[in-house]
């Protein structure tokens, strides 16, 4: 039975059967060719970076300030203007971000304000974020006549706010109906059954949500260049301007002075080194929270 | 074994109930059957004229059975005959949805919980539920148990720890648990996870349990467990169960009520019904040859 299958089937489809094989390894050399396009270029930026940034690094680049050019100094200023700029606007972004998330999934399910919510998040979660940085400079920084950390956070806070509310709002979808009924059915309110349950459910991707929308604000340096500008000296006052790294590569990197590039490249494989640690916990929350289901 | 079982208790809990002759005047041609069964038990929930319906679809007709207290009732039928749509009306969670509409009278120790003013957090701490597949909240088996006691009631530690020790041990599961109380629940076999659902339903005190075919995803052991575990705590709670398996309706229930296409076709003692039904469609059904 299968030798006279194999026998018939041998002749006709030959020639078809090889012509498929070819397609076939043409379609996989073209994907990894591809592949290996992209990250021919991936690795090429990190060798760049990690060659001129590792000479960069030093103990002073921790501890002095920014230097005038030709003088000696580090990033400091800037690295905590942007620590505190990114911790700020994290924490005015997540909260309304996980709120609104909250609200689409699990009050607003299958209503049109919803739907309409949903919509203009999306739009928010590719508004280029030059735009997000002009509109807080009209809002905050023109009517408070100067620019200030303040404005900085809230312009990277509106960035944060659309990427916590679609990663809220997908996880909350995640987590199974037969566990609010469960926990109604033991008479729950519906905001305990939320908070007490469902939250917890959906936790790791949740903080892997706020993860990743720390990582997506810290390297920004468009919003932060109408609203924190840039400050050469240490400042920890929120009302003005204040130092922050993307700016300071920015600044730098294009100036002509050999040690301000220096710095830049520095600054550069810092924020690329802290992104990448954030995405690393973020990949390994989300792994958690499935091996546990 | 039932009928010696529901002698035992009819003649205690009587107080506030209906008297087991009422439903005589509401129901259609099983009448005399219904008030024969059971008769001078106690009701716990009389269910008068239900009507059940999803978005305008007509799921449940004129559905009116009693509930006795301290008694098991198996509800059986095809898919989609309307049991799991039943049970879930008796805790009202058909409300968590829209468009979901119960009209007629679900009385619960003489109150009316399809009333709008019914509240429904109290309701459903008073009827207890457990569901087919097992859900333990992603927290430890001490949390999980606690969780509903805390939404009512504000106990000591030490009082927290009795109850929750009471509660296993009720469910049959605290020998299985009792050293591993901080481990997430998550982490037990299937039917541990479902004896802790009833563990977790049991805590906090309700007066009926809903089983919504609770042994359906677990294994022959553990239901067999199960089945135990039911006919144990028959004895203070009013029982609803859910089942597709005609011999566990048999094994554990007093009363079963056979529904088809909506309808409630039969209702009275298990063993009648198994042995001696008076409708054609329910003998078809438990000689399996439908459904």
């Amino acid at each position: 039975m299968t030798m006279s299958n194999s026998a018939t089937l041998a002749t006709p489809i030959g020639g078809l059967y090889h012509r498929r094989r070819i397609a076939n390894k043409l379609a996989l050399s073209l994907a990894l060719g591809a592949a290996g396009f992209g990250l021919f270029w991936l690795v090429a930026i990190l060798w760049t970076l990690l060659y001129n940034g590792l000479s960069a690094i030093n103990l002073s680049l921790f501890t002095e300030n920014t230097p005038p050019p030709g003088g000696e100094g580090g990033l400091l200023n800037a690295i905590f203007g942007s620590v505190v700029m990114t911790a700020v606007a994290t924490a005015v972004g997540t909260p309304v971000g996980v709120m609104a998330g909250t609200y689409l999934a699990e009050f607003g399910r299958n209503t049109k304000l919803a739907e309409v919510v949903r919509f203009i998040n999306d739009v928010l979660l590719s508004a280029p974020s030059i735009m997000v940085g002009l509109f807080v400079y009209e809002v905050l920084v023109v009517r408070m006549g100067h620019f200030s950390a303040w404005a900085g956070a809230m312009a990277l806070a509106v960035l944060v706010i659309p990427v916590v509310v679609r990663t809220t709002e997908d996880m909350l979808k995640l987590v199974p109906n037969s566990l609010r009924e469960a926990a109604a059915a033991l008479g729950a309110p519906q905001w305990k059954v939320i908070t007490m349950v469902a939250y917890r459910a959906a936790r790791n991707g949740m903080i892997t949500g706020m993860l990743l929308a720390v990582a997506r604000i810290s390297g920004e340096t468009a919003p932060l260049l109408f609203t924190a500008l840039n400050n050469q000296f240490w400042s920890a006052d929120m009302n003005a301007p204040m130092a922050n790294l993307p700016v300071v590569i920015f600044q730098y990197a294009m100036s002509p002075y050999e040690d301000w590039r220096q710095l830049a490249w520095g600054g550069a494989l810092l924020i690329t080194v802290a992104i990448l640690l954030l995405n690393i916990g973020a990949r390994l929350l989300a792994g958690l929270g499935t091996t546990r289901k | 074994m039932t009928m010696t079982h529901m002698d035992a208790n009819s003649p205690t809990h009587g107080s506030h109930q209906m008297p087991p002759g009422m439903l005589a005047g509401t129901a259609t041609g099983t009448a005399a059957e219904r008030a024969i069964a059971g008769a001078g038990l106690p009701e716990k929930i009389s269910v008068r004229n239900l009507d059940f319906f999803y978005d305008g679809y007509r799921a449940l007709k004129s559905i009116s059975l009693p509930l006795y207290d301290r008694q098991v009732t198996a509800f059986i039928g095809p898919s989609g005959c309307g049991k799991s749509t039943l049970l879930r009306i008796l805790n009202r969670m058909y409300d968590l949805y829209p468009k979901q509409v119960a009209t007629g009278e679900v009385m619960l120790d003489g109150v009316n919980i399809l009333s709008p003013k019914q509240d429904l957090n109290l309701l459903r701490a008073r009827v207890g539920m457990v569901f087919q597949k097992p859900t333990p909240f992603p927290m430890s088996i001490y949390d999980n148990i606690a969780f509903g006691v805390k939404l009512y009631e504000k106990l000591s530690r030490a009082d927290m720890d009795e109850r929750v020790e009471f509660s296993l041990r009720r469910a049959a599961l605290w020998d299985e648990v009792k050293d591993k109380l901080r481990q997430n629940g998550m982490s037990l076999s299937g039917g541990q996870q479902q004896r802790l659902c009833i563990a977790r339903a049991i805590a906090v005190k309700p007066s009926v349990l809903l089983l919504d075919e609770p042994t359906s995803a677990l294994d022959p052991i553990s239901t067999a467990k199960c089945e135990e575990l039911i006919d144990e705590l028959r004895s203070d709670y009013c029982i609803a169960i859910v089942t597709h398996n005609m011999q566990q309706a048999a094994r554990i229930s007093n009363f079963t009520a056979f529904m088809y296409l909506g309808e409630l076709i039969e209702f009275g003692n298990t063993e009648e019904i198994f042995t001696n039904p008076t409708k054609e469609k329910t003998s078809e059904y438990i000689t399996g040859r439908f459904g």
